[in-house]
């Protein structure tokens, strides 16, 4: 098993520290992983993105322009990434400010309207893991219980008051998520 | 149990000179590396092995603190990125000129100038070829993976010591911010001041009634004495190009293309070369993990064997002049680059196999 996978969406939307938990709960499932991320100009807004790969043979490119799945959260990023899903590859995203919606044919395409969801059980704090949870539903390639220890190791200690939201966020998003285009 | 965490390429380094005994570190922030310094600081170095973690008021002042802990036989060391590295040259080159053993880390970002924080390759030049004034070379070190820019702050240690001089690790941006899984070694002590001078006699750590005085200086005026100093460095550089080649061979044996390429380039190369055998492409990579020394005979070795060689660095062809001093004109060299800061893309790196060697 590989998972190629590119999260982007704007500064301070979480997309890196998602990247992160992701890739700590893949390790803490004895996986290979590697998290790439932009960093530098985007991290003082505008447009951030990670590639996360999780695999279970040494990883060889970090650094890749075609994804098994594409997590997309606002419309540059969808104008950027969109083309850069493999063919029968995944892509969600969260409709939320997208305008120009995915149009190609030969991929799963799933939304996950996270930021709304988030805002209405009053998780918006955690908007990020409503879109993971989404992510995990359709591809559930780690197990809840190394998500937990994921989100241990990623937390800092005196942070990790937070995880039952941030697991109640994840189970969000896995209910949440919605299929537009699925391929048979 | 093993200790495996995942890090940054930055915090791995940092992390493996403090289990490495070093004795102190002295940086000035610059993007791509600032966790070097962050990591360092965070983690209570004074505290934790008693080593000194200070920022200097420049990148000048930080390299002349490493000459100086240097020369009293200290594990020392600092860190920069492009810009920040140029600034230290005149320091490096003094420590050549007095043999002083010290670890050096660039996180390259793109240049000239102050150029971009993002990853490049183009310092090689500077690295390998002498980024400083007068006749010397650096042990110059290229990770490509989170896991060697740990194990090299040892090792980068151990050589720089064994041979008395400076190593440098050749790191970029990418390998610098990305995390991967890193396994920990135990902490070795760090030398006691006795040690240091029982080990290295040449150290300035106070004269004793029975021995010369010590003395550090790259200055001596007369020529013929000065040329006896260059002979006796070049004697080393010599020895470390018979005995210090490192490289890595991935998929060579039946390789009827070769990549050449180092650090992360590497990494988009191995990608590549599964690409290029999913097409039926007998394709290799030959990675360089030390710069100086190259590993020229292996490159000479592979060219009797390969119909072309493809270099890939993140720099206008810099490594690709040592590919092409190996191989001698025997087999057909080219190169390929993205510039200021973009990384090459695995497919793109095989489409210009094709480009090159293949689709003629």
């Amino acid at each position: 098993m590989t998972e190629e996978i590119i999260i982007a969406g704007f500064g301070g939307q979480g997309v890196l520290s998602m990247g992160k938990i992701l890739a700590y709960s893949g390790m803490m499932q004895n996986k290979e992983v590697s998290w790439f991320p932009s960093y530098g100009p985007e991290m003082r807004g505008g447009t951030a993105n990670v590639t996360v790969i999780l695999s279970d043979e040494r990883i060889s490119s970090p650094i890749l322009n075609k994804f098994d799945t594409a997590i997309i959260l606002n419309q540059q990023s969808m104008d950027k990434f969109e083309p850069s899903v493999k063919p029968g590859g995944v892509l969600i995203y969260d409709p939320n400010g997208i305008v120009h919606h995915p149009t190609r044919t030969d991929i799963n395409i799933y939304t996950i309207e996270a930021a709304d969801e988030a805002a209405k059980v009053g998780l918006a704090k955690v908007f990020n893991m409503f879109v993971l949870g989404a992510f995990l539903k359709i591809k559930p390639i780690i197990d809840d219980e190394y998500i937990h220890k994921g989100l241990e190791k990623s937390l800092p200690v005196r942070r990790h008051n937070l995880i039952p939201e941030n697991e109640k966020a994840i189970a969000g998003g896995k209910k949440c998520v919605k299929p537009v285009q699925v391929l048979s | 149990m093993k200790d495996i965490r995942l890090m940054k390429g930055n915090e791995a380094i940092a992390e493996g000179v403090i289990r490495a005994g070093c004795d102190g570190y002295f940086g000035y922030p610059i993007t791509p590396q600032s966790e070097v310094l962050e990591y360092l600081m965070a983690t209570n170095t004074e505290k934790r092995t008693g080593m000194v973690t200070l920022q200097a008021e420049s990148e000048i002042a930080s390299i002349h603190m490493v000459y100086g802990g240097a020369g009293a036989g200290k594990r020392v060391m600092t860190s920069s990125s492009s810009p920040g590295i140029s600034l230290m040259q005149e320091g490096i080159s003094f420590m050549a000129g007095t043999e002083l053993p010290c670890l050096l880390l660039n996180v390259v970002r793109g240049g000239p100038g102050l150029g971009t924080i993002q990853p490049s390759q183009s310092d090689y030049f500077q690295a390998v070829k002498g980024g400083g004034h007068g006749d010397y070379k650096m042990i110059v070190l290229a990770p490509a993976s989170v896991q060697e820019m740990y194990d090299f702050a040892k090792l980068g240690f151990e050589l720089a010591f064994k041979h008395r001089i400076q190593v440098m690790v050749l790191s970029d941006g990418a390998i610098g911010q990305m995390m991967e899984k890193v396994e920990l070694d135990e902490q070795l002590p760090r030398l006691t001041d006795e040690e240091i001078v029982k080990k290295y006699p040449w150290a300035t750590t106070g004269k004793t009634p029975d021995r010369p005085r010590n003395i550090i200086t790259s200055l001596d005026l007369n020529p013929v004495k000065q040329e006896i100093i260059n002979i006796n460095l070049q004697k080393k550089f010599k020895h470390i190009e018979e005995t210090e080649v490192r490289f890595e061979r991935i998929e060579c044996d039946d390789a009827e293309y070769l990549f050449v390429a180092y650090g992360s380039s590497a990494r988009v190369c191995q990608k590549a070369v599964q690409l290029g055998r999913a097409r039926g492409i007998k394709v290799g990579l030959l990675r360089p993990i030390t710069l100086f020394p190259y590993p020229v005979e292996e490159v000479a070795k592979l060219a009797k064997q390969v119909k072309g060689m493809l270099a890939i660095e993140m720099s206008a062809g810099q490594m690709v002049e040592d590919v092409r001093l190996a191989v001698n004109g025997v087999v057909p060299v080219a190169h390929y680059g993205r510039l200021g800061g973009i990384l090459p893309a695995p497919d793109e790196v095989i489409h210009e196999l094709e480009k090159n060697f293949i689709n003629k």
